[in-house]
């Protein structure tokens, strides 16, 4: 049986194209039902990113001519018109991209963890469709066990890869535990939404959100379940505030070092984080050199944010070593797929001379005790065992280095073995 | 110094060397020194207990009743209490101030002979158990805790002055550092406390002056008093707390490498 993959991504299709080849979870189980046939098996995965079809047939020509066909089909052009945009890659070299995939190697964010998910969510939906059997139930398991090991292995996603993230690691590399730390949001704004929202995930209570607007600081407050105030409320709830984020819209400063001062004495010194991530800037840059405050600016996220990625990239090298590691591991099992059918028809050959001798010797079997029966039994299994364990290694053996079918063959002609299905 | 104890040595120091050489690595590339440094600190900190069982045996008594054996000694309390944090991969930094002190007090110790065969000391067991072991018991906790506290302070400053790699490195949070040096400081002190008290309760019974020693000892005491008064009454969260604890180390080290803290008694 071959893998073959055939896909695209945003390496090489523009997203006006991707959107064309994109398929639901819908279309996709009808795909992998047409694709994977009586005689084969299909997955088809789809992401913002990329749609890829893999096939696991044993006529790879034909299985790569359905998937082209497939996409040629969902995007609308001719086959010549798409041929640019799709790749095809096979056995290894299809399992290796799987698994670069799956460890968010050939993401857009190195270690970008949502990949994971659905590689997993792909792989089930055609199994539910039963479009899936030994050779890509072997690989996407595998795959997930690649994108985990990665993962687990090396930092590639630890660190955060935007600036909403950054901002709430941030916060936590001062409070630990965002678990109980309130939240005071200034402005109602699209960036300070999703801050907060970085932060909420991250056990933070619900927000108090003061703006100039109630109606706006209401519709914000409401999403979490927080609370909207005035700006006139502002010193009182800073008092009460751990992290403060400010996204408003003024020209202005809104907060003053000041005040926060004058804050923080009545906090008996507990520390606070800043997070501005407006522009023009709404906090005074001054606050950092408070005593147990913390303030960055969008300027200084995003350079934490840069730094983070470029980690990530590090981090990239010795994922791909894990990548190259599993991808071996895969290609030997592929290879050692050959022989399984010869080995399995060796040992059922053998299964059956033993249980015809047994037969024969029925007759004083029957005056032995049921102890010495079932001694019989596991003598003669055990015989066979060791006799057919040095030939089943040297079998898989030779399937890794690729002789795998000629040793097949032979042991096949040297013990008549399938003659009856010729 | 005896074979067994050689045999002892060399791997406890190798062991807490590459500790500290693998926690420096960890600084520059994040991720498996931290690992290697880890299985460092651990393997040393077998090979130096068996050391202490093999000076125990071999002594017949109390064997770190000299300054270099009482050194020795620890040392290892010192880096056993940090194995309590140390394996939690957030605090794994900490072993980046820990080891580098644990392998030049283990050196000066086997410089001075306190990590080979041990003499039994002249004066009761029991009461050096308990002082000994009680004193260097708190002076391994405020060494811990001024490893926090110097913890505290390089994140601080990297938070504060916005350095760009600050959460490429995997650092205990600003809060969590300061908390387990408040806590740490408070089950130190009590163990100083008492170990004076015993040093006093000797000192009433069999006669004999107050010295430098003692009187270095017990300022340590009371700047760690005043640190628990201050963090837990008054406030004094973060840098400030940190500054003190610092201080009160500074003081520690005095007792420990400018004096003699035993063979006086």
């Amino acid at each position: 049986m071959h893998v073959v993959l055939v896909g695209t991504s945003h390496h090489r299709a523009p997203v006006e194209l991707r959107e064309r080849l994109a398929f639901g979870s819908r279309l996709g189980g009808e795909l992998v039902s047409r694709l994977a046939g009586g005689d084969g098996e299909a997955v088809a995965l789809s992401t913002c990113n990329r749609a890829c079809l893999y096939l696991a047939h044993a006529d790879r020509d034909a299985a790569r001519g359905r998937a082209v066909a497939a996409f040629v089909e969902l995007a609308g052009l001719t086959a010549k018109e798409l041929e640019p945009a799709l790749y095809v890659k096979e056995d290894a070299e299809a399992a290796q991209h799987l698994f670069r995939v799956a460890a968010g190697l050939d993401s857009l964010i190195p270690g970008e963890a949502q990949i994971l998910g659905q590689v997993r969510a792909a792989w089930e939906a055609a199994a539910e469709e039963g479009a899936t059997s030994v050779v890509l139930n072997r690989l996407f398991r595998q795959a997930l066990h690649v994108g985990k090991r990665v993962r687990t292995e090396t930092g590639i996603g630890e660190t955060p890869a935007s600036v909403s993230s950054a901002a709430a690691e941030l916060a936590a590399r001062v409070f630990g535990d965002l678990g109980g730390k309130r939240v005071l949001v200034l402005g109602a704004g699209k960036m300070g939404e999703l801050t907060v929202l970085n932060l909420v995930l991250r056990g933070a209570e619900r927000p108090v959100v003061a703006n100039r607007s109630l109606e706006g600081a209401e519709r914000l407050a409401e999403r979490f379940g927080g609370r909207a105030v005035g700006l006139d409320a502002l010193d009182r709830e800073l008092e009460r505030a751990d992290v403060v984020v400010a996204s408003t819209g003024a020209e202005g400063l809104v907060l003053t070092a000041d005040r926060v001062a004058h804050a923080l004495r009545r906090r008996r010194g507990r520390s606070m984080f800043f997070i501005d991530i407006a522009v023009p800037r709404d906090l005074d840059p001054a606050i950092n050199d408070l005593d147990g405050c913390y303030l960055y600016d969008i300027d200084d996220l995003e350079r934490v944010v840069k730094e983070s990625v470029a980690g990530r990239r590090e981090e990239a090298v010795r994922a791909e070593e894990i990548v190259a590691e599993e991808t071996e591991k895969f290609r030997a099992w592929q290879l050692a797929l050959d022989v399984v059918p010869a080995i399995a028809l060796l040992r059922a050959f053998a299964e059956d001379v033993r249980a015809g001798e047994l037969d024969r010797a029925r007759g004083w079997l029957a005056a032995l005790s049921e102890s010495e029966r079932k001694a019989v039994e596991s003598l003669t299994s055990q015989i066979v065992n060791k006799l057919l364990h040095p030939p089943t290694v040297r079998m898989k053996q030779a399937a890794a280095a690729a002789d795998g079918v000629v040793y097949a063959e032979t042991v096949r002609r040297l013990f008549g073995l399938g003659e009856d299905e010729r | 110094m005896g074979e067994a104890a050689l045999l002892l040595f060399w791997p406890a120091l190798v062991g807490y060397a590459e500790a500290a050489l693998a926690y420096a690595g960890e600084t520059v590339r994040p991720g498996r020194p931290a690992r290697f440094a880890v299985w460092g600190v651990r393997l040393g900190w077998l090979a130096q207990t068996a050391l202490l069982a093999a000076q125990a045996v071999r002594a017949d008594g109390f064997p770190w009743a000299s300054w270099a054996g009482s050194l020795n000694l620890f040392v290892w309390l010192t880096v056993g209490v940090y194995l309590i944090w140390g394996c939690r991969a957030s605090f794994r930094l900490l072993g980046l101030v820990i080891m580098p002190l644990a392998v030049a007090l283990f050196v000066v110790a086997w410089a001075a002979g306190g990590a080979g065969d041990a003499r039994r000391s002249d004066f009761g067991d029991v009461f050096l158990v308990f002082h000994v072991g009680l004193v260097l018991a708190a002076f391994a906790g405020f060494t811990v805790a001024a490893a926090l506290a110097a913890l505290y302070l390089w994140q601080e400053r990297r938070l504060k002055r916005h350095a760009p790699g600050v959460l490429r490195l995997r650092a205990p949070a600003l809060a969590s550092l300061d908390r387990l040096t408040g806590r740490t400081i408070a089950v130190a002190l009590p163990a100083l406390v008492l170990g004076i008290g015993v040093g006093f309760g000797r000192l009433e019974a069999d006669g004999g002056g107050f010295d430098a020693t003692m009187a270095v000892t017990l300022l340590a005491g009371a700047l760690y008093a005043a640190y628990l008064v201050l963090r837990y009454e008054v406030g004094w969260h973060g840098r400030r707390g940190a500054y003190l604890a610092l201080a009160g180390f500074l003081v520690v080290l005095i007792v420990r490498i400018g004096l003699t803290p035993v063979s006086h008694f």
